[in-house]
């Protein structure tokens, strides 16, 4: 198998914070990666350090063998939340066309290729039944996979996905994960999953990166979830309790909860 | 009937407020498109009254009423542009701002008296009182904001609607807000010149907010626009000259009409929410 991410000892600095501090981990083709931990810990700033967009104090990141470049093609990303309009009736295959060849200079120009490759990413992501109803009145779970839908635009190899389950209630994480799974298994991309719990996410994952107090450690969710492994990470004693298939981490000094701690 | 209105185009200054407010209100509407998805309606409303002060204290650098509210204007435009999204964006700055430069506009005009009739005509627009030059000047000035537009739209439709997107993909989102501030700020200009400064709203922001409620992609949604607001400019002329009431009270009111039939649509029979 060959090396989607590479990232060696790597460290980043931002307004005289150490951010990342010597966090190494090698990701290969395919693999399903779930990140994790608690806000501050570094993912928003690991997610923009292989986008380009924040500069490397210390070490090395390789994607596909090449330097995390401004207008890397090969990543597929989904951001946090869309910053389309309300109240308008834009429609979500107008929205799609816009990313297409967004970064192209001159006026936004319709062709047979583009539709084509706006279709397949519109039934890759499911959500060709309601891709020309206005974007405004689709409902959350709709909305979140219009987004997923814009990510797989010119194929990636590399799928970023940046809190794609945040505010969508249960039935609806579930349906989204399992399109997720059905896209890496049809076009064998990698894909890096961030996500606040671990629950939705159990039996999909091949690995996890779990990232807390500038460090992060990179395995399979018996070998980095558990008490030893996390409370190292951390610096302070942390539990891992496991009630049937659910796994719940609890920072032992405070008694509060996993959901706490990401608080 | 007919033979009343073929006459009115024998006048000059009919004609000169036809050719004017057209391209007013097709600059408007490409531009107010725009506006409309980036979300700047505040920003397009400041920027005309920013560009009173330039239309007023424009006799103390010998320049035009116009010449002085571009220059203002389009600096004040490349200035919230550079300053970032999050300040343009900002209601108090950018109210305060707008609410200073109405002020130095009324102190210019304090300092020269016997100029406020021509005050209430660059507050309420004087559409029939555009001459050759100006239609000269407006040409150009909209001819070079669409041709500079046309060069950026599809990145800047990009970056509005998914500047984070946008940013990752290593476009400079601070270069296109600057760039589309600027050409806003000439938008605005102009269609002052056809419905005044305190109106210049209707012409900007009105026919493209209606074509965006309605229509679902890009092209249509310009498209819409245009025909909405050079109807309404047209129209707006004509009635002003069959009524002998003011020109500006029919393009506003014609609008008008047209935003709560869209809205009316919106909400019973398309089942757009707001």
């Amino acid at each position: 198998m060959s090396s989607a991410l590479a990232i060696q000892n790597l460290g980043i600095r931002l307004g005289g914070h150490q951010i990342l501090k010597d966090v190494s981990a090698e990701i290969n083709e395919g693999e399903f990666i779930g990140i994790f931990g608690p806000n501050g810990a570094g993912k928003t700033t690991l997610l923009r350090a292989l986008l380009g967009l924040c500069p490397v104090s210390s070490g090395e990141i390789r994607i596909f063998g090449q330097a995390p470049g401004r207008s890397n093609r090969s990543i597929g990303y989904m951001p946090q939340s869309s910053a389309c309009p309300e109240g308008t009736a834009l429609s979500a295959r107008a929205l799609i066309s816009a990313v297409r060849g967004g970064e192209k200079w001159g006026v936004p120009r319709p062709s047979f290729s583009a539709d084509k490759e706006i279709s397949h990413a519109l039934e890759l992501a499911g959500v060709t039944n309601y891709a020309d109803r206005p974007f405004s009145v689709l409902s959350g779970g709709e909305k979140k996979r219009v987004a997923l839908a814009q990510a797989l635009i010119d194929r990636p190899r590399l799928l970023i996905l940046d809190e794609p389950l945040a505010s969508l209630d249960p039935k609806n994480q579930m349906r989204l994960v399992d399109r997720i799974v059905k896209i890496r298994n049809e076009t064998g991309a990698t894909v890096l999953f961030i996500a606040h719990d671990i629950n939705p996410l159990l039996g999909v994952m091949d690995r996890i990166l779990y990232m807390a107090g500038g460090g992060a450690a990179l395995g399979t969710v018996d070998e980095v979830i558990t008490g030893p492994a996390l409370s190292a990470l951390y610096g302070m004693e942390i539990d891992v309790v496991r009630a049937g298939s659910r796994i719940f981490i609890v920072n032992s000094e405070s008694n509060v909860t996993e959901t706490a701690l990401h608080g | 009937m007919a033979d009343t209105i073929l006459n009115l185009f024998s006048y000059d200054f009919v004609r000169n407020a036809f050719v004017a407010g057209s391209i007013a209100a097709i600059l408007g509407a490409v531009v107010g498109y725009f506006v409309i998805i980036r979300n700047v309606g505040f920003a397009a409303h400041a920027l005309a009254h920013i560009g009173f002060t330039g239309a007023t204290g424009a006799a103390l650098f010998a320049l035009s009423p116009l010449q002085g509210m571009l220059l203002i204007s389009c600096a004040a435009g490349a200035l919230m542009g550079i300053s970032g999204d999050k300040l343009h964006r900002s209601e108090l700055a950018v109210g305060m701002v707008l609410s200073f430069a109405l002020g130095v506009g009324t102190l210019f005009l304090a300092l020269y008296k016997g100029f406020a009739g021509q005050a209430t005509s660059i507050l309420f627009g004087n559409i029939f009182g555009v001459s050759h030059s100006q239609i000269t000047e407006t040409i150009l000035l909209a001819v070079l904001s669409l041709g500079t537009l046309a060069l950026f739209s599809r990145r800047l439709l990009f970056a509005s609607l998914e500047p984070d997107l946008a940013e990752a993909r290593g476009i400079s989102l601070t270069a296109l807000s600057t760039g589309f501030m600027i050409i806003l700020a000439v938008a605005v200009t102009l269609a002052s010149q056809v419905v005044g400064i305190l109106l210049v709203f209707t012409l900007v922001i009105g026919p493209a907010g209606i074509a965006a409620r309605l229509c679902r992609g890009f092209w249509t949604a310009i498209t819409i626009s245009i025909v909405i607001a050079v109807g309404a400019v047209w129209l707006g002329i004509l009635l002003a000259c069959l009524t002998n009431l003011p020109p500006s009270f029919w393009i506003t009111g014609i609008l008008f009409l047209l935003y709560i039939v869209t809205e009316l649509l919106c909400r019973f029979v398309l089942r757009v929410e707001r």
